[in-house]
């Protein structure tokens, strides 16, 4: 994320950073959209497996793909929608320096993304008493693999969101500066764009 | 800043048309159709990221420069995926 910012009164008008605030802005837009190219090609590796596997066994991919609850599958898609709506309301409301909305939006936000985790991991433990392993055979091995990836970046990503929470808290942010909410919201909607395409290509056509 | 991004309404709206999406994407899987399952989930996934980025991300709002740091990473996971499948169809 951003580096530390300097030091912020409630409100403080200028952000004291060694470029003008307008290239730091940029600079930070950058850094974060190269950040997310490399975590395009860290997805990228387990989508170009699954291509190729799924080219090679089409029937292990359709039958095992059945086994998975594609109605919670679906209920995740719904709650990550609704946490990338959430965040950009934030980012909204702050733009405006409405600090007290941007601390609405951004809980909301953290328990929406905790809900697809608590979701996830019943369907996990579903799994399992099925006797659906990642071990049992490559679909399996791959739907474990991206999912639990995935996990990782939500995980990461309730982590990065509550920084922004008790930064908000701590009146770090206004409608002059608000950087780092930019930022953790990109890398969010990020988290959103590889889960609308590890619905199809996991639950639904396997 | 910029005055032009979009406000809570744009953002409802974006929200509404992935809702809609979604709800057909998972329908259009209880129906056979072959082939076509596989390109219907994508394209309507296409369509959801496209939303995605465009709006929530702003990618509408921003240089051509991000546009760069943005689509550079897709260029060459497709490049990828087609420089595997070249090796791997044709053992």
């Amino acid at each position: 994320m951003s580096g530390r910012s300097t030091h912020h009164g409630p409100g403080a008008a200028g952000h004291e950073a060694h470029m003008d605030p307008t290239t730091a802005r940029e600079a930070a837009t950058l850094g974060i959209w190269t950040f997310l190219a490399t975590e395009v090609l860290l997805f990228g590796g387990l989508f170009t497996a699954y291509v190729i596997f799924r080219i090679k066994y089409p029937q292990m991919f359709y039958e095992d793909h059945l086994e998975l609850n594609r109605i919670l599958g679906a209920v995740n898609t719904v709650v990550l929608i609704c946490s990338s709506l959430t965040v950009a309301l934030g980012i909204a409301a702050i733009r405006k320096g409405k600090v007290m909305l941007l601390r609405f939006y951004l809980f909301l936000t953290i328990l929406l993304a905790a809900t697809f985790l608590v979701i996830k991991y019943f369907e996990y433990m579903e799994d399992f008493s099925k006797g659906l392993y990642p071990s049992t055979d490559i679909f399996f091995s791959l739907y474990f693999m991206m999912t639990g990836l995935h996990a990782v970046h939500v995980t990461a990503g309730i982590t990065a969101l509550a920084t922004m929470l008790v930064l908000a808290f701590r009146g770090r942010f206004s409608a002059d500066y608000h950087t780092p909410v930019e930022v953790t919201g990109l890398y969010w909607h990020f988290v959103d764009l590889v889960w609308i395409y590890l619905l199809p290509l996991l639950y639904l056509v396997g | 800043m910029k005055p032009e991004h979009g406000g809570y309404g744009i953002y409802l709206m974006v929200w509404v048309a992935l809702l809609i999406l979604t709800g057909l994407t998972v329908a259009v899987s209880y129906v056979h159709l072959g082939m076509m399952n596989v390109v219907v989930a994508l394209l309507i996934a296409s369509a959801k990221a496209s939303l995605v980025a465009l709006f929530f991300m702003h990618l509408r709002y921003e240089s051509r420069l991000v546009w760069g740091f943005a689509l550079t990473p897709i260029f060459f996971l497709a490049l990828i995926i087609a420089g595997t499948l070249s090796d791997t169809l044709f053992r």
